[in-house]
């Protein structure tokens, strides 16, 4: 086989999977309404109520500490530079913004990626591997609305709220280094933070962590429903869930900032 | 005679090149419990996921109850799937789910059922697998032989005119074998099931079959009662039934295989 054929092959693969993603996603989006409380099936909502609690409030104490790490380090190193041309002040700028826009979805992302989006394929491997997908197949039952409807529909409503939270540590974080370099009082700083940011820019992050959420989601779903054998399956396809589902955020967000940017939606 | 209710025709199936099932054709009538009996490799599971609809033939039908599961639209073949029941081999059980939970699943999703009436069912359904207090168990709570009885229960939660048993004895002690053996035959009197067993295990075989069918590298070889079985003088099923090994030294893969170790081809006779 030459080196052409090998080249084919991994770009005819890449396109089967992209396509197998997006009919997967397209099934779970149509299974939504069947989760919802009232025109939903009996107790179903429940389920994604669990998911939420799970994706959501267990992520929010590893998010917390992660914003407001990464909302100090940017404090710090914006810091550095710009002390020297004694614009101190337009740390706040950086922060906020650096964190509404960008991080806050991306952070976010990557911590949910990392636990709920191998959690998944971890779950709907073992499942594939005991037969329980099997079971519920043969019970005339879809796994795509039973397994897959509830954790879509919890990451995306828990994902653009964690990333919110991940936005207010970071700020946060950033409000404490002022506070310790030149004692700028929190209202002061909550008051620079208004000036420098726009509804705008809190959008453009939650209209990203919509679709970070939904990419997680299924990729970790999909590398579940994939596994075929034993437990090395299931691991072999939990690593795989993180590494793609962080590789195709990232290239989300490459795509929704340069979006923003053409689009004149990321300039103040 | 009675119209079948599963009809297997021609079917065949291969997986990379290697054929698996080679034009198997098989009748299951109603209220009958059939044995498909073979050895590992023999496609007997393959021949089960296609005919609960799990997988798609090379070429050749399975019709149930006169419906051709692979050509079928959505709604008939989620008709099908209700009048069939299947326990799978590791029984399969949601492991986030209790025990009655994982039987009342069926009734609580398929059904537009009242929650006390299917309380009641799950209760009967358990009662009758001998797991009546066992509900609130979860799955990692019960035993081996508990585990394939739940698994039995939520098989029959929707009443369904087929049972299908992957290897329901597989991995259980002899006693507790024998009281799945016993379950099934109750069944069969008591609810007018149709069975459809697979399983390697000869005496469980004839202990519960009206006919045993045997499956053998891919091709189906006998079909017959278990006194005609029994009595066969072909050679596959009495080397089965008599349990005389392959001699390993002399298949062609093994005397290919020590060929290229020794480097001496064409050496080896």
């Amino acid at each position: 086989m030459n080196v052409f054929e090998d080249i084919g092959d991994v770009f005819i693969q890449q396109f089967a999977y992209v396509g197998g993603l997006s009919g997967q996603f397209w099934s779970g989006l149509l299974a939504l309404p069947s989760m919802l409380p009232i025109t939903g099936k009996r107790d179903r909502w429940q389920s994604a109520i669990r998911q939420m609690a799970a994706i959501g409030v267990a992520a929010l104490p590893m998010i917390g500490i992660m914003a407001l790490c990464a909302g100090f380090i940017l404090a710090l190193q914006g810091a550095a530079e710009l002390r020297r041309f004694g614009a101190l002040r337009y740390v706040i700028d950086l922060v906020a913004i650096g964190f509404t826009r960008e991080l806050g979805p991306l952070l976010t992302a990557i911590v949910v990626s990392g636990r709920s989006g191998s959690a998944f394929s971890a779950e709907i491997g073992t499942m594939m591997v005991t037969n329980e997908i099997d079971a519920l197949r043969t019970m005339a039952l879809d796994p795509i609305e039973f397994v897959l409807a509830p954790k879509f529909l919890a990451a995306l409503i828990m994902v653009p709220c964690l990333t919110i939270m991940c936005n207010v540590f970071g700020i946060l974080a950033g409000a404490g280094f002022m506070y310790l370099s030149t004692k700028m009082t929190l209202g002061v700083y909550v008051r620079y933070v208004f000036d420098s940011i726009v509804l705008r820019d809190v959008f453009s992050g939650l209209v990203k962590s919509v679709a970070f959420a939904a990419i997680i989601v299924q990729v970790g779903c999909m590398e579940g429903f994939k596994v075929r054998g034993g437990p090395e399956a299931v691991g072999r396809a939990t690593t795989s869930a993180v590494v793609k589902s962080t590789f195709l955020v990232i290239l989300a967000d490459l795509f929704f900032t340069a979006l923003f940017y053409l689009t004149g939606w990321s300039t103040s | 005679m009675t119209e079948p209710i599963i009809s297997v025709r021609d079917l065949s199936v291969s997986y990379d090149g290697n054929q698996v099932l080679d034009g198997v054709t098989l009748d299951i009538e109603p209220n009958e419990i059939m044995v498909l009996l073979g050895g590992s490799g023999s496609g007997k599971s393959t021949i089960l996921r296609h005919i609960i609809g799990l997988e798609r033939p090379d070429s050749g039908t399975v019709l149930v109850r006169g419906v051709d599961i692979n050509r079928c639209s959505p709604a008939e073949l989620g008709n099908i799937r209700r009048s069939v029941g299947v326990a799978f081999q590791d029984a399969a059980l949601f492991n986030s789910l209790s025990t009655e939970e994982n039987v009342g699943l069926p009734m609580r999703e398929l059904t537009a059922l009242a929650e006390p009436v299917i309380e009641i069912m799950i209760y009967m359904k358990l009662a009758v697998v001998g797991l009546g207090a066992a509900g609130k168990l979860m799955p990692f709570e019960l035993s081996g032989g508990m585990k394939k009885r739940a698994a039995v229960a939520r098989a029959m939660a929707l009443d369904p005119e087929i049972l299908v048993f992957d290897e329901p004895s597989a991995g259980l002690d002899p006693i507790v074998s024998a009281e799945l053996d016993e379950l099934i035959l109750f069944l069969k009197r008591a609810f007018q099931v149709t069975i459809l067993v697979v399983t390697h295990e000869i005496t469980s075989a004839f202990r519960i079959a009206d006919r045993i069918a045997m499956l053998y590298k891919g091709s189906l070889i006998a079909v017959d009662n278990k006194d005609a079985f029994q009595a066969s003088n072909d050679p596959r099923i009495r080397q089965f039934l008599d349990r005389v090994p392959d001699p390993l030294t002399q298949s062609a893969a093994v005397q290919d295989h020590m060929r290229e170790l020794a480097g001496l081809t064409g050496a080896v006779r």
